[in-house]
């Protein structure tokens, strides 16, 4: 399936972009980081510590053990600091 | 139920004179406003949003809120971009019959859009830039709720 993957603040700065479309198989959001961090360093450099990243999957916020089934757009941050 | 996110500066005191004509059946009105706050040598504050999904966070928060309280209305309104010393960058206020509903709501929807709706600062100072890091605190307020 084709995914849209986003990223926000430090993680975009760390992996140099903001957003990509990859081809993927993964059945979990920890399955598509696994996938991903396989790829390069600055992805598993950016994605180190997994307790300083959120996520949200078609824009709402979910886990690291949600199921990509369906899922067309999954964004990656850190903890959100609005206000 | 009125949500804005917007890069253009607003008048706090214009959104509150607006938000609080028309009602009749109002008898409190509280309103917050978040400024940028100068701070060990801050020249400006970068806010980065997710487009797609900031609005409808804060319409999921908002109607957690109307769900919880018995408000007559509510606004908020979030900026992104850069942001100078002194800008406002965003406001909270809630109408309601009587007071405590309107102080509670308030309160709420500002504890929840410090960690769940999808903003990032950035300060810029005379030494750089740097991501604000969220508080382990903002996230134990949730648990107030």
């Amino acid at each position: 399936m084709t995914i849209d993957i986003l990223y926000f603040a430090w993680l975009r700065e760390r992996i140099g972009i903001p957003r990509e479309r990859v081809d993927t198989d993964a059945a979990t959001v920890a399955d598509l980081v696994d996938e991903l961090t396989a790829r390069e360093d600055r992805y598993a450099v950016a994605f180190g510590d997994l307790g300083a990243i959120r996520v949200a999957v078609d824009q709402e916020l979910t886990e690291f053990d949600a199921a990509l089934d369906g899922a067309r757009e999954v964004a990656f941050f850190p903890p959100m600091t609005g206000g | 139920m009125e949500i804005r996110v917007q890069s253009e500066p607003f008048d706090a005191g214009d959104a509150l004179t607006r938000f609080s004509q028309g009602h009749k059946d109002v008898g409190a009105i509280v309103s917050f406003s978040g400024l940028v706050r100068v701070d060990g040598g801050l020249r400006y504050m970068e806010i980065e949003h997710y487009p797609g999904m900031t609005a409808k966070a804060i319409t999921a928060l908002a109607e957690q809120a109307v769900a919880r309280w018995d408000l007559r209305d509510l606004l908020v309104i979030h900026r992104y971009g850069r942001l100078e010393p002194g800008a406002q960058i965003m406001m909270v206020a809630t109408a309601a019959a009587h007071r405590a509903a309107a102080f509670e709501a308030a309160d709420f929807l500002m504890d929840y859009l410090k960690s769940r709706a999808p903003f990032w600062k950035k300060e810029v100072g005379a030494d750089g830039a740097a991501w604000v890091a969220a508080k382990d605190e903002d996230e134990a307020a949730l648990d107030r709720w």
